[in-house]
């Protein structure tokens, strides 16, 4: 059954006199992936940000428009709440330096306060675990540091980390920005496997990748969204001049 | 060319030889130090000068059980009072690096960094000794616990700066409040290095005399009323060293060694806390 997770309407976003995303409409249904693509300082990372609020941590910043998750509004809500249902992976691996493997998979449970007996964690942990395609490599190390894992790794620990609170959906801000190719492979492919079960909106400046992973693709460009549609048909005949340009290479 | 090149490397050889033997000399006084107080002190050690009272005057022996016991007082009190008070006032500072408050606090560690510790004694018995007409372990703790301060505050700033801001993201991102995410994921990332900063303070405090002059005051007596006068290793030093007897100025000695293995440890402590719980970002 499908339904409509996420729902951008008529959205802007500015810092200071500078407008980032001019009047975005987006939308995505469950289990699919939207690839938000485009050149550098588009406005691709602003716009996930502001569906989780992150961008209200940096001072200056102004929107307006409305997102809805599953028709709720975002901007009615507690920004504590509704980070709790939108998961979050960033370009860079960020595991707690001071928590096992084990406390950084349930640290959104354990960091909220939220009790849960032993048994219901160890069974959220090795679920999430086994979610992220990790627990086989780190099953026997559950106790030892998230940050002795490689990059690849702690990537996938920290999506298993979103994933353990159950979210609506998982925002991937350029998760394989900072990892070699073989992981940046295994994470795409853990994309897809995720894809049966969990919504999915993925940034990346890399247009194979947006064309390896997701369904739906929205091509950004000075702020605004130049074409949104199926994967496969914007990557076959682009509608705009301008995302067969970028898509061939002539810009971005 | 040939001689050229021979007068840069000589030159060389002269500056590399000069940095090396001025290095030497600035670690000579401290050498100097430990050697006479080692050969002086070492004596005296033993167990009942560190387990038995002062005696008074005229007759033999005694030690310096009750000033090793009033300093660690003093320790804990002035912690009690500086950690809380500076950390808090350290996470401020990293928090807003910027706004009127923060420059203020900023301006005021500095200053305070620079204050005489006797001024600090002063301001302790006005506030304290003299409301309560007597002198008192509190009023020497919080005397050092000023003097902790600026330390605490500093280190606390300067360790949570350099904590990842994707740390903070990744917390604030799974919907944690701002206060624990500050408590739970930031501080103890930083931890380490704000305990070795407030080792290096308690150090730093451990040898103070003069704020404890008009504070503390000094005690012939054990004591365990915060209210009343306490002794302290520097005081207990600076009494046996103003007496006309040698065996007190040999357990002046003896103390100063205690004193000074004491703040040696601390030091060490401290360099080896940073260095083994180091946290991996």
């Amino acid at each position: 059954m499908e339904s409509t997770i996420l729902r951008v309407e008529g959205f802007s976003a500015f810092f200071g006199a500078h407008q980032i995303l001019k009047e975005v409409n987006l939308s995505t249904s469950n289990n699919l992936v939207t690839a938000l693509m485009g050149p550098s300082g588009c406005g691709k990372t602003t716009l996930i940000r502001c569906i989780n609020r992150m961008h209200e941590l940096i001072p200056g910043g102004k929107v307006s428009g409305n997102i809805f998750l599953k028709e709720k509004n975002v901007y009615e809500m507690e920004p504590i709440i509704l980070r709790r249902q939108i998961g979050m992976v960033f370009q860079k691996p960020n595991p707690f330096p001071t928590m096992s493997i084990y406390d950084n998979v349930i640290a959104g449970y354990k960091l909220n306060g939220i009790k849960r007996s032993k048994s219901d964690m160890d069974s959220i942990v090795e679920e999430s675990l086994k979610n992220a395609a990790l627990w086989n490599e780190v099953k026997d190390a559950l106790h030892r540091k998230g940050t002795f894992l490689s990059g690849g790794q702690q990537q996938r620990l920290c999506i298993a980390r979103a994933l353990a609170m159950n979210p609506e959906i998982l925002l991937l801000d350029e998760p394989t920005s900072a990892l070699d190719p073989r992981s940046t492979a295994q994470i795409e492919e853990l994309i897809v496997e995720l894809k049966k079960t969990t919504t999915m909106l993925l940034v990346t400046h890399n247009i194979a990748q947006a064309a390896r992973v997701s369904d739906y693709t929205a091509f950004i460009y000075l702020g605004e969204i130049i074409e949104f549609g199926p994967t496969d048909k914007m990557f076959t005949v682009p509608k705009d001049k301008r995302t067969e340009e970028y898509l061939t290479g002539k810009f971005g | 060319m040939e001689g050229h090149v021979r007068g840069r490397i000589i030159k060389d050889t002269i500056f590399k030889s000069l940095v090396m033997c001025l290095s030497f000399v600035a670690i000579l006084p401290l050498l100097l130090i430990l050697y006479y107080i080692t050969k002086n002190g070492i004596a005296v050690i033993n167990w009942e000068f560190l387990t038995t009272l002062p005696r008074p005057i005229g007759e033999a022996g005694g030690g310096i059980y009750n000033a090793i016991v009033g300093t660690i007082q003093l320790i804990i009190l002035s912690s009690i009072f500086s950690i809380p008070v500076g950390i808090a006032a350290g996470i401020y500072l990293s928090e807003r690096k910027e706004g009127k408050l923060s420059e203020l606090v900023r301006l005021c560690v500095v200053v305070l960094q620079g204050t005489p510790s006797i001024v600090i004694g002063i301001v302790a018995y006005l506030w304290i000794v003299a409301p309560f007409q007597s002198f008192s372990a509190l009023s020497g703790g919080i005397a050092l616990s000023i003097m902790m301060l600026p330390v605490i505050i500093k280190t606390t700033e300067e360790t949570l700066k350099l904590i990842p801001y994707h740390l903070k993201e990744a917390s604030l991102a799974l919907g944690v409040p701002y206060h624990r995410t500050i408590l739970k994921v930031v501080l103890p990332a930083g931890l380490t290095n704000i305990l070795t900063g407030i080792l290096l303070s308690v150090a730093r405090i451990t040898g103070e005399t003069a704020p404890l002059l008009f504070t503390a005051f000094g005690n012939q007596f054990m004591n365990y009323n915060i209210f009343k006068p306490i002794d302290s290793l520097p005081y207990r030093i600076f009494y046996y060293a103003m007496s006309p007897y040698p065996e007190w100025h040999t357990f002046a000695w003896g103390a100063s060694f205690i004193l000074v293995v004491m703040v040696l440890g601390l030091n060490l402590t401290a360099r080896g806390l940073a260095s083994k719980w180091k946290v991996q970002f």
